[in-house]
């Protein structure tokens, strides 16, 4: 029983279905959106962590730690757009975010 | 073998406890779920040998983002009943889209040309001594500078994005304004007036 690089990648895929998923579920709540945009950039990095360990190529891994720094500021963004509207609205459901008929 | 259980143990936990993120019915569960699948994430790189980035990991992800998320649910004091109950409308094409997705990634990996001999040798083959920490130090601060310094920058946006959306100045709190506080001279704060004095008889 040895781990091999199809476990780790068909983990990774597991685990980004599941993200895909959840941002079709939680159509009124932003917040697990986000939880699961969160979900699918773990799973890249487990992809890119994966392939580095395999390969014996460190670049991978800097590469995850992009992926961090940009998932890092992608939800300190997005939940200070979730305050603002918030406090504009006073929910945070999606479905009606059409105010601007865009 | 004892690598090979903990692999299965870990990633059974990830994925049970990211189920559990999109399912549960308050999202405080599922922020702490979600804490639990990014620790698990972190014993998973450990075993494949990226130790900088598992504990990067619970830094960042523990120590920082998900204590963001908390932060904002219990601010926003919204309902979660009336939220979830709309839920199982969108089960069946959630479950359309991600079967599939899913369905695509596995042909594609199952493909020959991703694990063929080619594949495998376009890596460089490092082999040090120098542990894990030091090989991404001297590449990052090497090879890939200009995406490290991006990468900065893109944080520094963030964080002043943050902040600009959500100040906000309200009228009733009072606030120190300096440059009016330094521009002050005696010429406009001062002012001198004569007062008549009343003799006493």
């Amino acid at each position: 029983m040895i781990v091999e690089l199809g476990h780790y990648l068909i983990l990774a895929s597991m685990l980004f279905t599941i993200g895909v998923i959840g941002v079709f579920l939680n159509r009124k709540n932003v917040i697990i959106i986000l939880m699961s945009l969160e979900l699918i950039l773990l799973s890249i990095s487990i992809n890119l962590v994966a392939f580095s360990s395999f390969l014996n190529d460190p670049a991978g891994q800097i590469f995850s730690l992009f992926i961090l720094t940009v998932a890092a500021g992608e939800a300190a963004i997005g939940l200070a757009i979730l305050v603002v509207y918030f406090r504009n609205v006073g929910n945070i459901e999606v479905d009606q975010i059409n105010k601007m008929r865009g | 073998m004892f690598p090979a259980l903990l692999f299965y143990i870990f990633s059974l936990t990830i994925i049970a406890s990211a189920l559990m993120v999109i399912f549960s019915k308050q999202p405080i569960n599922s922020i702490l779920f979600l804490i639990f699948s990014f620790i698990n994430a972190a014993g998973l790189f450990l075993l494949a040998g990226a130790e900088f980035l598992a504990l990067i990991i619970v830094i960042v992800y523990v120590g920082a983002v998900a204590v963001l998320f908390l932060f904002v649910i219990m601010m926003l004091d919204f309902n979660p009943e009336t939220i979830k109950e709309e839920t199982k409308k969108y089960l069946p094409v959630g479950l359309l889209v991600g079967s599939v997705l899913f369905v695509e990634i596995i042909l594609m990996m199952n493909s020959p040309e991703i694990f063929s001999k080619e594949f495998k040798i376009i890596g460089r083959i490092v082999e040090t001594d120098l542990t894990n920490t030091e090989i991404l130090g001297s590449l990052i601060y090497t090879e890939y500078f200009l995406q490290f310094q991006m990468a900065g920058f893109i944080l520094l946006v963030a964080m002043i994005g943050a902040i600009v959306l959500t100040l906000r100045h309200r009228d009733f709190v009072r606030r120190q304004n300096i440059h009016d506080q330094v521009s002050r001279d005696p010429n406009t704060s001062i002012e001198l007036i004569d007062i008549e004095l009343k003799t006493r008889k």
